[in-house]
């Protein structure tokens, strides 16, 4: 119902000064309630309200444009001559000089000037007051503060489809640039519109970088070269290889033909120490280890298959993930293999066969990483499947040290430059490790999270403090880590040295016992079959409770035995070490022997569990280990 | 005459490079350097010397810059300031 109130006026009479008046209220219209309507509505009880004593708030996000920076520089030209002189004319200038100098206040200030000016000069050549006063002392004795690192830098990969940082190489000298090369490892997904380019960068300008190399297929490997910083050489993921100078620019000089090239992504490459500096190396998964003279990339000059079997054939080789090689030993070189193992071979055999000298084998999956020790390079490290193994070049059986088993994939580590006992490693949830196992080996020294995706690659700077990480998605992170893990501690050297020795000795012993073992098995089947028979014949049942009484008895002297070298133990038994390595020789069969001791591996109940059904099956082998531990005893 | 002697025995002394003398407009009255060279020093140094004067000053008025020092990885950089003249000494301090 629409109230309308209509207020009429003669047009003549507007603009006519109002006079207003007053009169009583009146009543224009009154409704009355209506209780009929009240039946549309319905009483509630309870009506729920909420207050909210908070004070309201907006989100805002503010982010400024990136800022571009260049560096200029200013030449100075001159100036502040009078207007009535020409700077350009030598003479006018001459004659200018000659007239200040001929000035009374000129000779008077100089000469005052000359001698505050002498006074000083001879200051600086009596004394040197920046000399080195207390250099003789030590810097400050080893601080306790936690091992911690900080990012310095992130360089993102500027393309928009983002490409894996498969190989980050620093330049030589001047450890301010950084070769990454990206590439797609993803199986068959290469995206139409992703680019080739690797970049090198150069820290001081992370957004732009300083030099873009354009290969015909992306780069998986790059390195470069140590003796001369401007050429690099990178490994195709089609199998090429092709070499780049800086100075001459983005493309490269040469790259080798593809018939002779592998088949596959080249993984690994190396420069070789020779007396041209120009010869390097490669290996991919397709089996094959090359080497090549850049100067001539139409052939390799030798190849080798990597086939252990020692027959040079292709289809046994084994596909090379990693390539090692220490310019100390220059004949020596090392190749980790997609099937875990590790193979060593020596350039300089007479015969190809012979060029393989022994391998290793310890991982589950493809070895992604083999570095050696800088400090002892008969010590190496290997990374591959869920763990970290140490070797040793000497015991070919095992590794002598290695890390527990992690939930995810380690994919890259190396070596710490200053420190013999720290190493790094890599894992696909973006964690970077800090192995230091001096101080702890069970876990690593630090742990940090550098980025969510998996990083796909590590490399050190030489100076030890610097480490560049690679992702998956091209994000390169550079992180210093504090001084406690890159500089030298006192007695380091000899306490690395007498961990190595002593974990490769324990290996050494078990070899020997393994050895053992095996012959005298030999040596028992050959001779005596119908007592093997006869032992077949016993129930069961009978045999089931006999190894279940002697296992449980076997455990409980291993536990006291461990129990009493634990006491032993914290009295120092090794001197200078706070940590002891019970070299026990516990044998729980698995043939192996790997049920032994080592501060290295953590030991539970569940293996020993398994190890207790394997040894059911193995029962005259028990009967004679057994023997043989009570007869050592 | 005086000036030619005092300048001469200055350069004279062990480590020292080179010396120049420039006005308060920043014009280059007697150099040892080449031109391009000097005509640099004499505008750097010169806002440099007025800067470190005006920060003296600022903190207290009744002193004044008497002499400017500055040591550098490779040499070292004296300046003899005056109201209308600058001595510019660079020395190699390291023995």
């Amino acid at each position: 119902m629409e109230i309308i109130y209509v207020y009429t006026r003669k047009r003549s009479k507007f603009g006519r000064p109002c006079s207003f008046s007053d009169r009583p209220a009146m009543v224009n219209v009154d409704i009355p309630p209506d209780p009929s309507m009240a039946s549309n509505f319905v009483l509630r009880n309870p009506v729920d309200s909420y207050v909210q004593h908070t004070s309201d708030m907006s989100e805002h996000e503010v982010n400024t444009e990136w800022v571009e920076v260049e560096s200029r520089g200013v030449n100075h030209v001159e100036g502040g001559w009078p207007k009535d002189i020409n700077p350009q004319e030598v003479e006018q200038t001459i004659r200018f000089r000659k007239k200040v100098e001929k000035d009374e206040n000129y000779v008077n200030t100089i000469t005052h000037l000359g001698t505050l000016m002498e006074h000083c000069v001879k200051q600086n050549n009596a004394i040197n007051i920046y000399e080195e006063y207390f250099g003789e002392e030590e810097t400050t004795e080893v601080e306790d503060e936690p091992p911690s690192a900080k990012t310095i830098n992130v360089i993102r990969d500027p393309n928009v489809t983002k490409r894996t940082a498969t190989h980050l190489s620093w330049h030589p000298d001047t450890c301010k640039k950084l070769a990454v090369a990206y590439s797609s490892l993803e199986f068959q997904q290469n995206v139409k519109d992703m680019s080739f380019d690797s970049y090198i960068w150069d820290l001081e300008n992370p957004n732009k970088p300083e030099l873009v190399l354009k290969p015909s297929s992306p780069l998986v490997s790059l390195e470069y070269n140590p003796k001369d910083s401007h050429v690099l050489v990178g490994g195709c993921y089609n199998g090429q290889m092709a070499y780049w100078d800086t100075r001459k620019g983005g493309l490269p000089v040469e790259v080798s033909t593809v018939e002779v090239s592998h088949r596959d992504p080249v993984y690994g490459a190396i420069w070789l120490q020779s007396k041209t500096g120009t010869e390097c190396f490669s290996a991919s998964t397709d089996g094959q280890v090359l080497w090549w003279d850049i100067r001539k990339l139409s052939e390799p000059t030798e190849s080798l298959v990597l086939d252990i079997t020692r027959k040079g054939l292709l289809e046994n080789a084994l596909g090379a993930v990693t390539l090692e090689f220490e310019p100390t030993m220059p004949t020596k070189f090392m190749v980790g293999t997609e099937q875990g193992i590790v193979i060593a071979c020596n350039r300089k055999a007479k015969t190809p066969p012979e060029k393989i000298t022994s391998t290793y084998s310890g991982h589950i999956g493809p070895v992604y990483a083999l570095v050696r020790n800088p400090f002892y390079p008969k010590v190496f490290l290997t990374v591959g499947d869920w763990t970290a193994r140490i070797w040793s070049e000497e015991t070919k059986e095992s590794s002598i040290m290695w890390t527990k088993c992690h939930l995810s994939y380690l994919t890259d580590g190396c070596w710490s430059t200053v420190r013999p006992s720290v190493f790094f490693t890599t894992r696909s949830d973006g964690t970077l490790d800090v192995w230091d196992f001096l101080f702890k080996q069970n876990d690593p020294s630090l742990s940090l999270k550098v980025c969510n995706e998996p990083l796909s690659s590590l490399r050190l700077q030489d100076n030890g403090c610097v480490v560049g990480c690679g992702s998956k998605l091209g994000t390169v992170t550079l992180l210093e880590i504090s001084s406690g893990l890159c500089t030298l501690q006192r007695n380091e050297k000899t306490l690395a040295t007498a961990m190595f020795e002593r974990e490769t000795k324990r290996e050494k012993i078990l070899e020997a016992r393994h050895r053992e073992m095996r012959l005298k098995e030999r040596a028992r089947s050959e001779g005596q079959e119908t007592e093997v028979e006869e032992s077949l014949v016993e129930d069961p049942q009978e045999v089931l409770d006999r190894a279940r009484r002697e296992f449980f008895e076997v455990i409980e002297a291993e536990m006291q035995r461990r129990a009493r070298a634990e006491t032993q133990g914290l009295h120092g038994k090794v001197p200078g070490m706070a940590w002891t390595c019970n070299c026990s020789r516990d044998s729980l069969p698995r043939g192996g022997g790997q049920g032994s001791v080592s501060v290295f591996q953590v030991k539970s109940r569940a293996g020993d569990e398994t190890a207790a059904q394997e040894e059911e099956s193995q029962l005259p082998k028990d009967k004679e280990e057994e023997e043989e531990e009570k007869d050592a005893a | 005459a005086e000036v030619e002697e005092t300048l001469k025995r200055i350069q004279a002394h062990k480590g020292v490079i080179a010396t120049m003398v420039i006005n308060a407009e920043g014009i280059p009255i007697r150099t040892t350097l080449d031109n391009s060279t000097t005509v640099q020093y004499a505008g750097l140094l010169h806002q440099l010397t007025m800067k470190a004067r005006s920060t003296v000053r600022d903190i207290d008025p009744q002193n004044d810059l008497t002499f400017l020092r500055i040591r550098s990885k490779k040499h070292e950089i004296m300046i003899a300031p005056d109201k209308e003249y600058l001595l510019i000494v660079i020395q190699n301090p390291c023995e």
